[in-house]
């Protein structure tokens, strides 16, 4: 019974949510392009879990925020947002969180009859069936298409309480060979792809290397020379540290140039 | 008489709080958190995937915390592995933490929370739990609140807080012998609803006198909560 | 995550180059930084920073009975917490044989360099020593554990001063002035070796690159040089020259080093 309401008590806050970001959606398109710089200038504040980071009507709660009668409260560590209309807090840690849809890096760790166990360094486990796999493979032999140990880039295809299941099906989708694997903080994930893509392809740009970033926080740098793929793997480990300083992506270009000319 | 204390604070003081996150690099979370000479580090890792996978719960994630005593954090050097008090004391502070956490969100997982005492002078499962609490946060881990603990005495006649060891053996002299006269009451609050999500005592009291302890206790949590997210809000941005 | 093979591929090719991920050298350390007197509980205490790695070490002291077979000598116990507060690699529970390894390897570099002068630890023959316990408590592990972990030891021992004692007991939270009985600090030093080649200070990537590694404890006074305890450990066995080569740079290294803590 108690279970019941509960999941109904869920559900319709779910639906008054969707309600109000699709009303935020409306607002924001309006002044986004404008709301943006205004945003980057501002001091980045961060909020503890707890704290009332909002008092009245003004704001809606965004992510990682509650409302408690007439406060807004954070609900996770992390840098404070407002636009207009909605607050939120930008996490600055955590561990990854898996979803739906996601592109990651993963590693094959065990082989079973009909697929591979991959470590995505999600909560729980990830398991790539033969059948989400395109192409021929000899049944009698997995580790002949993926060995233990092997870097695959692949996407979850669905999440379950026992687990989740990948799948291979998709463009992009594929074994990693050569280069070579960095770990960042899945929260820096998207600083490293930029607006657009702008940050990462900046990098790409710079270092002649190819790069995969997986949202997990796994990256793949495969250069024409290792000092390359390392001339990549410090441009990133230089966003991760300072996230958000204003016009970072200027400041990796200047970064990655001075650096060449040594 | 009117009780002194020791070290010349005022009954509603703590003692020097030294509090910071971030102090282990390779943990999710992790946090310092001082009373004068008790001295608690924490890391968190999770949520991680459970193994065995009979311990695994398909409706919500696992807080698991081990409380411990570095064996050079006390006077006579205590030997290295859990005794029968860290156990009870790392059961009740997971019981304190769990209600600010929201484990459904990650069923089958678990999050591991490494409590070592380096130092201690007394209140070391409080100073625990407040750095177990940032580190948690720091952790990234969604939370209603932050969990704020602090230890309220009774000594002689006077409701004190945040107790050094010495206070905590006070004794009197009554018809000729030492009686133990010091009552030792840790607490636990959440930050926002202040809510009691630990609480102990160890020795005698009457009910009016819990009551002050409480109130004593509401007081001087204030001042942690404070000082928690002050800590957190300076970390820097170096998390990789 | 278990470092990739690409990765290690990777680290492989470039110390083949005598070159490193970080761009150190091959037998570079990061940079070493001591913090003491950590806890005011401990009789001495020391924590060290090698890189990102961190080791806290805590001497404790007291009185007890000596073993029958060296009824003059004070005693030593060294002892590794490897709590999984530093790496997810470590487990909760007794001490495994990782703990109990890197326990031994700094037992026996204190104990062989006879850097604690023991016979001065004897109170009453036969029946009451000082005994000196060496708690190791890893804090983060970002590999290079042992020499870290001997750099937090000596400089704990360092710091340590005796209690007061009344009669044949000690009275803990009074310190004296007095320092233990010390003679020069062993200098211990770990080899790994990468694709043919051997690095000292490894982070943990280039640790699980490595198959095979070579601890060497040394001193060095006027008489010479002296080694003091010797562990190879790792799957991969090694030939008598490639030994005889580490020992050399072994020795090389450990003097330099000693020379810059004697400044």
């Amino acid at each position: 019974m108690e279970k019941e309401t509960k999941k109904k008590k869920i559900k319709k806050e779910k639906e008054t949510k969707k309600e109000i970001t699709k009303e935020i959606k409306r607002e924001t398109k309006k002044k986004e392009t404008k709301e943006e710089v205004k945003i980057e200038k501002k001091k980045r504040q961060i909020v503890a879990p707890g704290e009332v980071i909002a008092t009245g009507t003004q704001f809606l709660p965004g992510e990682n925020t509650r409302r408690e009668d007439k406060d807004i409260l954070a609900t996770r560590f992390g840098l404070l947002e407002k636009s207009e209309k909605l607050i939120k807090v930008i996490p600055l840690s955590g561990v990854y969180i898996p979803r739906v849809g996601n592109t990651v890096i993963g590693q094959v760790f065990d082989i079973s009859f009909n697929g591979w166990m991959v470590n995505i360094l999600a909560p729980s486990s990830a398991f790539l069936t033969l059948a989400e796999c395109s192409g021929y493979i000899n049944k009698n032999d997995l580790a002949e298409h993926y060995n233990f140990g092997d870097n695959i880039v692949t996407k979850i295809k669905s999440i379950k309480s026992k687990g989740i299941d990948l799948t291979m099906k998709e463009r992009g989708l594929r074994k990693l060979e050569g280069g070579m694997i960095i770990s960042i903080n899945p929260t820096r994930v998207p600083r490293i792809i930029g607006r657009a893509g702008s940050m990462v392809n900046t990098i790409k740009g710079e270092t002649g290397c190819s790069i995969t970033v997986g949202q997990n926080g796994i990256i793949w740098i495969k250069g024409t020379s290792v000092e390359d793929e390392l001339l990549a793997k410090k441009a990133i480990e230089l966003i991760t540290k300072k996230p958000f300083i204003e016009g970072l992506t200027n400041k990796i270009k200047e970064f990655l140039i001075k650096e060449k000319k040594k | 008489m009117t009780y002194k204390r020791p070290d010349k604070r005022e009954y509603d003081e703590m003692r020097k709080i030294e509090a910071k996150v971030g102090i282990i690099k390779r943990a999710d979370g992790s946090a310092l958190f001082s009373f004068g000479n008790s001295k608690a580090i924490v890391a968190v890792y999770g949520p991680r995937k459970l193994y065995p996978q009979h311990l695994q719960n398909p409706q919500k994630c696992l807080l698991r915390c081990y409380y411990d005593l570095a064996s050079f954090s006390v006077a006579e050097r205590k030997r290295p592995g859990p005794s029968r008090r860290s156990t009870e004391i790392s059961y009740v502070t997971a019981n304190a933490l769990k209600p600010v956490i929201d484990l459904e969100a990650f069923p089958g997982s678990v999050i591991d929370v490494y409590i070592l005492i380096i130092q201690a002078d007394a209140s070391t499962r409080c100073a625990g739990i407040n750095a177990a609490s940032m580190a948690l946060a720091h952790a990234g881990i969604p939370m209603k609140e932050l969990v704020t603990s602090v230890s309220i005495g009774k000594i002689g006649d006077a409701i004190v807080a945040d107790l050094a060891k010495e206070e905590e053996d006070y004794t009197i002299k009554k018809d000729g012998k030492e009686m133990k006269a010091a009552t030792d009451i840790p607490f636990a609050f959440l930050s926002r609803s202040e809510k009691i999500s630990l609480m102990q005592l160890d020795g005698k009291i009457s009910y009016d006198d819990l009551k002050k302890a409480i109130k004593l206790a509401r007081k001087t949590s204030k001042k942690i909560v404070e000082i928690q997210e002050q800590a957190l809000k300076k970390v820097k941005e170096d998390k990789t | 995550m278990e470092t990739s093979n690409l990765t290690k591929k990777r680290i492989k090719e470039l110390i083949k180059d005598d070159k490193r991920m970080d761009g150190r050298k091959l037998l570079e350390f990061r940079p070493i930084s001591v913090e003491l007197g950590i806890s005011k509980k401990a009789e001495g205490s020391a924590l060290v920073k090698v890189g990102d790695t961190e080791v806290m070490v805590g001497v404790k002291l007291d009185l007890k009975e000596p073993f029958p077979d060296t009824p003059e000598n004070g005693a030593l116990m060294v002892i590794a917490e490897l709590w999984p507060l530093a790496s997810e690699k470590f487990e909760m529970g007794p001490p495994d044989v990782q703990a109990i390894e890197l326990a031994r390897i700094i037992d026996r570099s204190i104990r062989e360099s006879e850097f604690i002068n023991l016979k001065k630890l004897c109170i009453k023959k036969g029946e009451l020593v000082w005994a000196v316990n060496l708690d190791i408590y890893p804090l983060n592990d970002a590999g290079n554990l042992i020499d870290a972990s001997a750099m937090a030891t000596i400089a704990a021992i360092q710091t340590a001063v005796f209690p007061s004692i009344k009669g044949d007991k000690v009275k803990y939270g009074e310190l004296t002035a007095k320092k233990l009985p010390l003679k020069n600090p062993p200098i211990v030093i770990t080899f790994y070796k990468i694709d043919n080649k051997f690095i000292i200070d490894p982070t943990v990537e280039e640790e699980e690159s490595s198959d095979l590694r070579i601890t060497v404890a040394m001193t060095f006074d006027k008489a010479g040089t002296h080694i003091h305890a010797l562990q190879k450990s790792g799957d991969e066995p090694l030939d008598e020259e490639e030994m005889l080569k580490v020992l050399d740079s072994a020795l090389k290294e450990g003097k330099k080093l000693s020379e810059k803590i004697s400044k």
